[in-house]
């Protein structure tokens, strides 16, 4: 059984904005009947260029229904400028978080924004496609600019979190070694930026455990719980972060070696690269 | 309005029956001995191990000595699959199908990887093998076939006579998951010629954590757990002794309403599929009518996805399953009804409703009620079909 937050229910068994509407400024699809979901989500303009009305129409799973009603909710007032810059992370966020596993109905949202955008603007669908690059999940149609792009804003590392979020690679799996070309194609952009940045950005005490905690919670956590384990922050003193393993994660064998080259390394990327993590003795 | 508790999920568990339960707590309680002890103790729960052991023979028309406790049917599988192999380690070939429980597909996969060579049978629209292409593959290297009594998703009971009688004139050895049929069907092994046979409690009313793997006499087997001497050294650790007896007991019960199932449960699936087929529009039943459990039916509700369905049927106390890939972190759908050939539109609404001695007929009528509502909700918030199905309406 998923673990959907109270909002995502909501927006399930009550969903916003149901439907078509007559003449809409904006149409965009994405997903099809093969695929397990789909989303046709369209929009009306006021006179000032803001979104005065939204609609939509799914067919998919609970979090596909909820993340397409939140979607029509958020861009409500919104000027195609504004709404283009949500992400599929935001209407995560909206709903208080999807199970990852379910992160592609977030994305498929976003990309029906993204087609309906351009299809008010009149731009030839096919031209967004192209824009969009060549398909390289032929199972559920997922093209490598579309994977770029999520890999990018979501700051993921391997081929199973690309499933997660978009589906690429979850039917026959052929395209995994194109997925892992991306990846790799991507951190290793990441990393020249990261080089350029000018070292030593001095954080406060405060800042750096928000960041610590953060990194817990976006980064390791949902990999760790993908396998049943857990993690819990225990104390942080200087550059030693003190936590304890759960669940799952408590009686593997290879729980050390989780700590110290996952956890420690995602902190040591994302927080400081002095940090130390330590199992806290019970 | 009141919301009933309709479990309609039998063939994932069953609730524990109330006999059963009963029939275990002494043995938790005063009667907790082992029975390989030397006091007073070890007798009662021996006898309790030997009662239930005749109990479990008695529903497979089999001989108690060829009864041996696990701790669940995948346990059973894996034991009789590894044990099989390990017994005959010059001959290197398995024949299995592409619609069985992990707790088989998985393990022939594996052993593929290992210097295995594993078939596996393709089946037709209905979901039923095609006896010719079993015939065509068994050969001199053939060491096993494992092949379930019936499936778990769609019901559709094989031809287990003619196959193991396939089997054996061949020299190979039959295994057969009966996880599913077991209680619910006669499986009669003085006719159905296995030499290997998988149970689990909790299908059929007994507690999760305790199974059977039935091995015909004389059958090579190397025991997959080693250590003590129990169950005659084919399946060692200390007896679950509770657990047995609840096995036990359930089987005793199944037997004794074995007709129920084949006529009043039976009555309520076909009534179920009847009126959600005639109500709900564009509905499928996948799988074979002709041969089926009694209990089972999977339906296809075009346009619309299976999650969503059990979610929506879950808020009204419904408990039923899918073979949506949503329903699973695989992103996969069902693996036996994608080998049926059952197209994309269809899979992605599959529900499966399992029955039991313990639905009524009321439970139907509100599953009925609920259901066809369910379906006319999720299809107007799909993109769809709906024009075509509620135009006219």
């Amino acid at each position: 059984m998923w673990d959907y937050t109270d909002k995502v229910k909501d927006h399930f068994y009550h969903p916003r904005n149901v439907g078509q509407i007559e003449k809409p400024d904006g149409v965009g699809e994405e997903g099809s009947l093969a695929c397990g979901d789909s989303l046709r989500l369209m929009f009306k303009l006021d006179k000032n260029g803001r979104i005065a009305e939204a609609r939509f129409q799914t067919f998919g799973c609970g979090s596909a229904i909820a993340s397409a009603s939140a979607l029509t909710e958020m861009i409500l007032g919104k000027t195609l400028e504004e709404a283009e810059k949500i992400t599929n992370q935001d209407i995560a966020d909206y709903l208080g978080g999807l199970p990852v596993e379910k992160m592609h109905c977030s994305v498929m949202g976003r990309e029906a924004l993204e087609a309906a955008i351009a299809n008010s603007r009149g731009e030839d669908v096919e031209a967004l496609r192209a824009r969009k690059g060549h398909v390289v999940c032929e199972c559920f149609g997922v093209t490598d600019n579309e994977i770029v792009r999520v890999i990018k804003e979501n700051h993921l590392k391997t081929v199973e979190e690309v499933t997660n979020f978009t589906k690429a690679g979850g039917g026959c799996r052929r395209c995994h070694p194109q997925i892992e070309n991306l990846i790799a194609g991507v951190i290793g952009i990441e990393q020249k930026q990261e080089a350029a940045q000018p070292p030593g950005k001095k954080m406060s005490n405060i800042q750096k455990i928000k960041l610590i905690e953060e990194t817990l919670e976006n980064e390791i956590k949902p990999m760790l719980r993908a396998d049943g384990g857990d993690i819990e922050l225990i104390d942080i003193e200087g550059d030693r972060v003190m936590v304890a393993l759960r669940g799952m994660c408590s009686s593997c064998p290879s729980s050390q070696l989780t700590l110290k080259q996952y956890v420690e390394s995602k902190l040591r990327e994302f927080v400081s690269e002095d940090i130390i993590v330590e199992e806290a003795k019970p | 309005m009141t919301i009933r508790a309709v479990y309609a999920d039998n063939n994932a568990t069953t609730r524990v029956a109330a006999e059963v339960l009963e029939a275990m707590l002494p043995f938790f309680k005063e009667q907790f001995g082992n029975p390989s002890s030397m006091h007073y103790l070890a007798k009662p729960a021996e006898q309790a191990i030997t009662k239930a052991r005749e109990q479990v023979a008695c529903l497979l028309y089999a001989d108690p000595s060829e009864i041996v406790f696990t701790s669940c049917g995948t346990e059973s599988d894996n034991a009789a699959i590894r044990g099989v192999l390990a017994a005959l380690p010059h001959k290197k070939h398995i024949i299995t199908t592409r619609v069985e429980h992990p707790a088989v597909r998985n393990v022939c996969q594996y052993l593929g990887k290992n210097g295995y060579r594993v078939t596996e049978l393709s089946v037709d629209k209905m979901g039923q093998i095609d006896l010719d292409e079993l015939r065509e593959t068994l050969d001199d290297d053939t060491a096993l076939v494992s092949i379930m009594w019936a499936n778990n998703e769609t019901g559709v009971i094989f031809p287990v006579r003619e196959i193991a009688d396939m089997v054996k004139s061949r020299g190979a050895l039959l295994h057969c998951d009966a996880v599913q049929a077991a209680g619910k069907l006669p499986v009669d092994l003085r006719v159905v010629n296995v030499d290997l046979l998988s149970i689990s409690g909790h299908k059929l009313h007994a507690p999760k954590g305790i199974g059977v793997l039935y091995i015909r006499k004389g059958t090579y087997f190397s025991p997959l757990m080693i250590g003590g001497h129990q169950e005659k050294g084919r399946r060692a650790g200390t007896e679950n002794v509770p657990y047995i007896v609840g096995l036990g007991k359930a089987c005793e019960l199944a037997f004794e309403h074995m007709e129920e199932e084949q006529t009043r449960v039976k009555a309520l699936r076909d009534r179920l599929e009847k009126e959600l087929l005639e109500q709900a529009l564009d509905a499928s039943v996948n799988g074979d009518p002709a041969n089926r459990l009694p209990n089972t039916t999977s339906i296809s509700f075009k346009y619309i996805e299976g999650e969503a369905i059990l979610l929506m049927l879950s808020a009204e106390g419904i408990a039923a399953s899918s073979g949506s890939a949503c329903t699973s972190g695989s992103l996969e759908p069902s693996h036996v009804l994608r080998a049926m050939g059952v197209p994309f539109t269809r899979v992605h609404g599959s529900i499966r409703f399992s029955l039991s001695r313990y639905n009524s007929d009321e439970d139907i009528t509100y599953i009925v009620e609920k259901m066809v509502p369910t379906a006319r909700r999720l299809r107007e918030i799909s993109p769809f079909g709906r024009d075509e199905l509620y135009a006219a309406k």
